[in-house]
């Protein structure tokens, strides 16, 4: 018999995973970020719970300033699969008019991403949120556990984490408690694609390159979606041929111009390329280790 | 930092997908303390395999600034958390990636100084190698020993043993040889561990991705290409088969299957099974996946299985060949790795994971403590955070298990503090208490005796033939306790001796 290949090992694995919450956790959840990641994640579950239909709900955190092509991905895509998907907003930041340009990043960032998360989990009563993060996407991921503790109050202490050995997961939490658990944890970007190709997911068109609306400042590309993404004198969009190499928040993230339009040119590009995914957000750039920061208060 | 490979221009990306597709994994695992460069190697495996993005670069080229370091501080690519990064030191286990066209590699970074017990343990305990290196100007360091020690307990068969910084001693074959010779003496120790010696200079990059023009007298590949070939895996493929089961799928009326993954081995449909503890024998009727049914499937694969009769099964349940049985016992001897600042308690309860199988155990006795610097025994009464003992387990149920030593995943454990959660102990099964220890008393319901070297069994209540009640019965014959005891668990019996010491 062959032996199992990288991509074989990562799923089994992850499967593994997937099925230990079932088991042990009493109320899991999936946060369903609409991204490739989740994409995977969400055909990894399918695959850990067949013939039986997954048995947990979806949460989604909408900061209500995500790409209208991934809401219609989303609902698209969730219905397809008769999943539950609970959509979870701060609208009472909204309401305040939270927004980056506003508030600053950091500020938005905590009402809309990590506050509304610690509230749609607690409103669900969800002991268990599985993510689609991946260690090797940030430098203070590659400490994260793949069943990663969570205090009352949503918070991760780094320095505090439990020792994770072979495959035996710790799951067991006192009321109030929860964990946030990464089936990803072991997969590289690279790994992803290949898994979207050889499996033939289906994801958001924003990752294809195509002709979009953008401002375009030096080497960035700006989406246009949001009235509030303020413009410099005369500047008007320009059609660019881009693409998205990761999903979040439009006027947050910017696209990168290429002609991949196809997964295989996607994985092409990806393996000439210099430049990590999560460069393009503009949200880890406002201080050295923001990422870090932001998990410790419970950012996902 | 994301793997990425580089791609020939003249190779189209097809090709590429289809290699790919082949590809292996290796998992290894990197001990050294901050002064052997370790983070520098993996800084420069990352760098030089193209797995580091350029704005990465940027960022710690930006925060090298300030800090005693040259044009590019590889060790600044690894070390992940702010707080470590203010003090110039890595606290916890990191997981790292790269790949080459031949091999993707899962780097459990090790922080060599620190609490180095309980991160080595567990940075080990998911690799199938371990890197050692040592510094080419200091030799053979108690710490180099204790990593030696630390991969061997883990089950590791391969060590790579790395010379770092022979820049520094002019790349003299004298200097790496005397260190080889030093530690194979001492590696004579673990038999089963095979080990390669490398000679490199991971600040310069020699013999680290590319063989050095500046040790021509080393004709072995480099650290890289060795660790693209080495054989990997084989110990759970040749294992004998164990499924543990993870879960019961009932999703309606017709299906009833039993999710989980296969440990080691591997089974085909339509053998015949024993499910454990109950003894069951039945027939695997299917082995299901979302890709569509198998006729096999071999260690590593998440699957579903159905048998032929409905069986009352459930979590924690193991299945194995009839010929080719695990042990089934509830005291058990293990080696104990101590992960918690809170001491080990003696009689007290913990929760006790094992495969799929979540139970309450308690450490009974320490038979001894290992200094893991002479390796030598020694009495203890308590196990405090970092050490490792041999101790006696007692669980409320059966486990199921094999050796650590032949098997990873059937022979491991932890343990779970009752009031914090926390995880306070790795443990690696060496066998059951056995019987010739100790004597144990017999549950009272239960009449024996032996009759011509056949044991016979009387069952029923607690009370004998005339209505006197039974006392219990004290065994100290350790032959017929073994006889009694396989009989009474494959009645499925559930019994738990009273030991007398």
């Amino acid at each position: 018999m062959p032996t199992l290949s990288h991509l074989q090992q990562l799923e089994a694995e992850s499967i593994h995973i997937i099925r230990e919450v079932v088991a042990e956790c009493a109320h899991p959840v999936l946060l369903y970020s609409i991204g490739k990641d989740s994409s995977v994640l969400l055909r990894l579950a399918q695959k850990a719970l067949h013939p039986a239909p997954i048995p947990f709900p979806l949460l989604h955190i909408d900061t209500g300033y995500k790409f209208k092509e991934m809401i219609e991905f989303r609902d698209r895509y969730t219905a397809e699969l008769g999943v539950k998907l609970i959509v979870h907003t701060n609208t009472k930041a909204h309401a305040e008019g939270a927004n980056p340009f506003a508030w600053g990043t950091q500020r938005c960032c905590g009402a809309l991403k990590t506050t509304a998360l610690l509230d749609g989990l607690r409103e669900g009563g969800f002991d268990a949120a599985i993510g689609g993060a991946r260690r090797d996407e940030e430098r203070s991921r590659a400490k994260e556990r793949v069943f990663s503790f969570r205090d009352a109050r949503g918070q991760w202490d780094p320095r505090n984490q439990r020792p994770e050995l072979w495959s035996l997961y710790n799951s067991r939490i006192h009321a109030g408690e929860s964990l946030r658990v990464f089936p990803l944890s072991n997969w590289t970007e690279l790994d992803i694609w290949h898994y979207i190709h050889a499996e033939n997911i289906p994801i958001v068109p924003l990752y294809f390159a195509k002709r979009r609306p953008m401002l375009v400042r030096g080497d960035s590309l700006l989406p246009v979606e949001q009235p509030f993404v303020p413009r410099l004198p005369g500047e008007e969009p320009q059609y660019v041929r881009c693409r998205m190499r990761s999903l979040g928040c439009s006027p947050c993230t910017g696209a990168i111009r290429s002609d991949a339009d196809t997964v295989p040119r996607i994985i092409e590009e990806l393996i000439t390329f210099r430049r990590s995914e999560r460069q393009n957000r503009v949200i880890d750039h406002d201080q050295d280790g923001s990422m870090e920061l932001k998990k410790q208060e419970g950012y996902f | 930092m994301s793997a990425a490979t580089v791609l020939n221009a003249a190779e189209p990306v097809e090709a590429f997908l289809e290699q790919e597709k082949e590809k292996g994994l290796l998992r290894f695992t990197t001990a050294g303390s901050v002064d052997d460069g370790k983070s520098t190697l993996i800084g420069r495996l990352l760098y030089d395999s193209r797995s580091v993005y350029e704005d990465q670069l940027e960022s710690v080229t930006k925060a090298s600034v300030g800090r005693n370091a040259g044009a590019i501080d590889f060790s600044l690519l690894t070390d992940g958390l702010r707080a470590e990064r203010e003090q110039g030191i890595t606290i916890d286990v990191a997981y790292r990636y790269f790949a080459t066209p031949r091999r993707k590699f899962i780097i459990a970074d090790t922080p060599g100084h620190e609490q180095y017990t309980r991160n080595m343990v567990t940075g080990a305990s998911t690799a199938d190698l371990a890197i050692i290196l040592v510094d080419a100007r200091k030799g053979l360091l108690p710490q180099s020993r204790r990593h030696a020690y630390i991969s061997s307990l883990l089950g590791l068969s391969q060590l790579v043993i790395a010379v770092n910084k022979m820049d520094l001693v002019d790349y003299d074959s004298r200097v790496f040889h005397a260190i080889e010779q030093d530690f194979r003496h001492f590696l004579g120790r673990f038999h089963s561990i095979d080990s390669y010696f490398v000679p490199i200079s991971a600040l310069r990059g020699d013999n680290v991705v590319t063989r050095s023009s500046n040790m021509r007298w080393f004709a072995g590949p480099s650290l890289l290409e060795y660790l693209e070939t080495v054989p990997v895996g084989n110990r759970a493929r040749t294992a004998s088969f164990r499924f543990p089961v993870q879960r019961v799928v009932r999703p309606d009326q017709e299906f009833r299957g039993y999710a989980g993954t296969v440990v080691s081995g591997a089974v085909s449909k339509g053998e015949e099974v024993i499910v454990l503890p109950s003894g069951r024998q039945t027939r695997i009727v299917g082995i299901h996946t979302f890709d569509g049914d198998l006729e096999t499937a071999q260690a590593g694969q998440a699957i579903t299985l159905t048998l032929e009769e409905e069986i009352d099964i459930s979590r924690g349940d193991m299945l194995a060949l009839p010929d080719d049985l695990p042990h089934v016992a509830d005291s058990i001897k293990a080696t104990l790795v101590w992960l918690s600042e809170k001491p080990a308690n003696l009689g007290g309860r913990y929760r006790l994971k094992h495969t799929t199988r979540q139970q309450w155990a308690s450490i009974r006795r320490i038979d001894h403590r290992i200094n893991i610097n002479t390796l030598d025994h020694e009495s203890a009464d308590a196990l405090a955070m970092n050490e490792i003992g041999v101790v006696d387990i007692e669980s409320a149920r059966a486990l199921m298990f094999d050796s650590y030593s032949t098997n990873r995943a059937t022979g491991s454990f932890i343990l779970i503090d009752e009031a914090t959660n926390a995880t306070v102990a790795a443990g690696l099964i060496a066998g059951a208490v056995s019987f010739e220890s100790a004597a144990f008393d017999y549950p009272a319901d239960v009449a024996w005796q032996m009759d011509a070297g056949k044991l016979i069994l009387s069952l029923g209540g607690g009370a004998d033939a005339l209505g006197n009640p039974r006392e219990p019965q004290t065994i100290h014959d350790p032959e017929t306790l073994k006889a009694l005891d396989s009989l009474l668990r494959r009645l499925g019996i559930a019994w738990k001796p009273n030991r007398k010491d």
